[in-house]
């Protein structure tokens, strides 16, 4: 597997790029070129640096490149009866292990199960200057220096190239079924939040307007036994159902007016305006189809407690991301600098102005 | 011993007087301590081996005068070390000699309870278990359980990433918190984190977490709550070979049942405890390991049965059930107090807190007995097995001069086999001043620079807690000078010996 391993190479081109300040779009599949803001610049494709580095089913970690596809990933998990517990979204058969980290998606169990930062355990990165750098570690519990594995979760690439990045997994649940439950907006939000306080194997929940789908993981009696309580028609599109909402692939999601990612608190009132919406998180992550202003629904989304995200379509050269509190953004400026002193990754994925 | 002064940038002594008039002028009188007697009592946090007086306590009840203290130092370049109840393994709360100590004591109250969001708003002095206390009639609580929880708190937890014994299902402080209010070196109060499952930026919430009182200070939490679980159930099980304990913990999650708490230790360790708590446990076993079940009465009982199956299979020659709730927490009794049964037969104790991959438990652990042997010095160890989080105890007696000597090198000596194997030096209990010397060997110059230069952004005159959880790189050279650094020494070129 050495031929795989290119971090030479990797640190070559930032060092490279460092020395003539020229700007890197770092980049895995391009499964997730749309999502973040716009960028030009010179490609830097990790893809050549793949591979799975260690496994250990029974340490619960798997350590991979970042080069490596999500689909050899969870294809080298599945065999050994286990997963990816955060369900990382795809869109698309190039999407890689490097892009969903830096992205920072989580699918539908994220709720319930936790998100891809509360599993990334280490990552060997390449910072803005051509350093080799590795944080955390193959261990579940590790405190020593700051948590900059769980930085560059969702940092889209602007603090360092990944190249490593190691992850706890769980095993698949024995079993699973997907309940639906026809119900009206209000009582399929209050119902989610209900189920969130009770000891129940809920690992998804979504309301698409009409119906509201419950998936239960566990072993077979606990599973039956919730089932029992919640009530419901089994779904006959379980399966199906929560991996085209996992990869946007579901008929609301077609559409080509710019799609907004809204995540709030999720006892939030459903919006009482005309536009199509779908509830998914168990109502903390709600997708908005809308042309609106973007001032006037980030402005809902902040009055709830949240923000959006424009996720897809729009204008992709003005902020996607909901602007930081003042004090917060000069943090954020310091920690760009602090790890890319020039300024050479991915500058303006994830805010114009670093 | 550390020498604190050595790792510190230079700080200017600052006039006593003046600062503490300049902190006056916004708290109040008894909030500002100053005199010996009154500042004694901080002299040091739960590693009591490490002592310093502070130039200046001060004990603040609102966000406006944290801010105000923040100002003060800021100004005069003055280091401030945050302090929460003073449980802390690692001393990380060790006061800095010309510092100010800012107690967050007063800041006790729990603000708000939302049983519909499953997260309560609280205070950074709330006790841990407080929490949970709280909200049980609402059949929630807060998971992250560290041993210390019925006196450490939530701030401190925070600021440790503490974890506890139901880690491995329910994750450590990092996973189980949504946000924080934190108080900049500048005064200014910052909200990290947000309502929702997440908040737009980089992830200053998992930074902030375990950062040790080195980026901010935290003055409120809100943490997440989890319904309690219908059902729990504990199985107890003893080893003649603590090598098949091991290989039984890895089974089990072969089985692919992830326990809600899975904990080992070993014989020394549980004569100790049983002395302390008559949990009843096999004092003749080579180890026990205690396996906690939990999830709907269906799975319980599903999946109890398959545990106790797989540690028949392991070799256990003793599998017992606890048969009722009293006797459950009879047999955690003596786990959780471990540390004080252990002071009950050692003048003092030493706790690590290494991690390692549990494929190597029983290497690591044969490893421990000979240097035990070697030093002269007795190591019960107890493990947080699910999660290879390893506590092996040295007792020594403080009286004995040279003794605690010996043990911090015993200590440093674990702690580098703990690295060799592919774990960490700290699994729960944060680096503080205690494990800044192998800080040196688990992070490179790069690595160590990157550490500094993220504090920069927080922290540019690096006030908040100086010389703690990252050395710097002069410390490592001359620490460094003789150590192996990933197999290589440094400069092999040069002849030695």
């Amino acid at each position: 597997m050495a031929d795989n391993d290119h971090t030479k190479e990797i640190q070559e081109s930032v060092r490279t790029a460092a020395a003539s300040g020229t700007a890197l779009f770092v980049h895995g599949g391009n499964t997730k070129a749309f999502y973040g803001r716009a960028i030009t610049g010179k490609s830097l494709d990790v893809r050549a640096h793949r591979g799975i580095v260690s496994y250990e089913p029974t340490e619960l970690v798997v350590s991979a490149r970042a080069g490596t596809p999500l689909t050899e990933l969870e294809a080298a998990l599945n065999e050994c009866g286990q997963m990816l517990p955060f369900e990382p979204p795809h869109f698309g058969e190039a999407a890689t292990l490097g892009g969903a980290v830096s992205c920072g998606l989580s699918g539908p169990a994220r709720p319930y199960a936790g998100s891809v930062r509360d599993f990334v355990l280490g990552v060997v990165c390449v910072n803005g200057q051509g350093e080799r750098l590795s944080f955390g570690g193959q261990v579940m519990k590790n405190v020593a220096g700051y948590d900059i594995s769980r930085l560059m979760v969702g940092a889209m690439g602007t603090l360092g190239v990944l190249l490593e990045i190691s992850l706890k997994v769980l095993p698949r649940p024995v079993h699973e079924t997907t309940l639906a439950l026809p119900m009206d907006a209000a009582s399929a939000i209050s119902t989610m939040n209900a189920w969130a306080s009770q000891p129940l194997p809920v690992s998804a929940s979504c309301y698409d307007g009409e119906v509201l789908r419950v998936r239960l993981s566990g072993s077979e009696s606990g599973v039956r036994s919730a089932q029992q309580k919640i009530g419901g028609e089994q779904a006959q599109d379980g399966h199906a159902f929560w991996t085209d909402l996992r990869e946007l692939q579901l008929p609301f999601f077609r559409n080509d007016a710019p799609l907004w990612r809204i995540s709030v608190p999720a006892t939030t009132p459903a919006p009482d305006n005309n536009e199509p919406w779908l509830l998914d998180w168990g109502g903390a992550q709600r997708w908005l189809v809308s042309a609106r202003d973007a001032r006037a629904i980030r402005k809902d989304a902040s009055a709830a407690g949240g923000h959006a995200v424009l996720f897809r379509g729009g204008d992709r050269s003005g902020e996607v991301f909901h602007p930081l509190a003042p004090t917060l953004e000069t943090i954020h400026r310091r920690l760009k600098e602090a790890f890319d002193p020039k300024g050479i990754l991915n500058p303006g994925r994830l805010y114009k102005e670093w | 011993m550390s020498d604190l002064a050595s790792q510190t940038q230079p700080v200017k002594q600052a006039d006593k007087q003046a600062v503490a008039a300049a902190l006056r002028e916004v708290l109040p009188p008894e909030a500002v301590l100053y005199d010996e007697e009154d500042v004694r009592p901080y002299e040091c946090d739960g590693l009591s081996a490490y002592r310093k007086l502070p130039m200046i306590v001060v004990l603040p009840d609102t966000v406006a005068q944290v801010q105000h203290v923040m100002r003060v130092c800021n100004e005069r370049k003055v280091p401030v070390v945050a302090r929460g109840a003073g449980t802390g393994l690692s001393g990380g709360a060790l006061p800095h000699p010309e510092g100010v100590l800012l107690s967050l004591a007063k800041f006790n109250r729990i603000l708000e309870i939302d049983t519909a969001n499953c997260i309560a708003r609280v205070q950074p002095g709330v006790r841990n278990l407080a929490i949970s206390q709280a909200v049980a009639t609402n059949k929630l609580y807060y998971a992250p359980d560290p041993s210390s929880q019925i006196a450490c708190s939530i701030g401190g937890n925070v600021a440790e990433n503490a974890g506890g014994v139901h880690c491995l299902k329910y994750g450590l402080t990092v996973h189980n918190i949504q946000s924080l209010d934190v108080v900049t070196i500048d005064g200014e109060l910052v909200k990290i984190g947000g309502n929702g499952l997440d908040s737009p930026g980089y992830d200053l919430l998992a930074l902030m977490t375990g950062s040790e009182g080195m980026l901010g200070v935290i003055v409120e939490v809100t943490v997440k709550l989890l319904p309690q679980p219908e059902a729990v159930q504990l199985v107890l099980a003893a080893f003649d070979d603590i090598e098949n304990a091991g290989n039984a913990v890895a089974q089990i999650i072969a089985a692919g049942i992830i326990p809600a708490g899975l904990e080992m230790m070993d014989n020394p360790a549980i004569r100790a405890t049983e002395d302390f708590v008559h949990a009843n446990y096999p004092v003749d076993a080579a180890g026990i390991l205690l396996c906690e079940v939990d999830g709907t009465a269906e799975e319980v009982a599903e999946q109890i049965k398959r545990v106790e199956k797989v540690l028949g299979n392991c070799g256990a020659t003793e599998i017992r059930k606890a048969r009722d709730e009293q006797e459950r927490l009879l047999f955690w009794s003596g786990r959780k107090a471990a540390f004080p049964a252990v002071g009950r037969i050692s003048p003092d104790y030493y706790c690590i807190d290494g991690t390692i991959p549990r494929r190597s438990l029983a290497e690591v652990l044969a490893k421990i007995a000979v240097l035990s042997k070697e030093y002269g010095l007795r190591v019960p160890n107890v493990f947080h097995a699910g999660d290879g989080n390893l506590h092996p105890l040295i007792l020594y007696d403080a009286n004995h001069p040279g003794e605690l000597e010996r043990t911090e090198d015993l200590a440093g000596k674990i702690l580098e086999l703990c690295i060799a194997v592919g774990g960490t030096i700290t699994g729960e209990h944060g680096v503080g001043v205690e494990k800044i010397n192998q800080m040196c060997l688990q992070f490179d110059k790069a690595e160590l620079t990157q550490f500094h230069a993220v504090k920069a952004a927080f922290d540019p005159q690096g006030l908040l807690n100086p010389g703690k959880a990252v050395p710097t790189l002069h410390r490592c050279a001359e620490f460094g000078a003789m150590h192996v650094h990933g197999g290589k020494l440094p400069h092999p070129d040069i002849p030695r010996f």
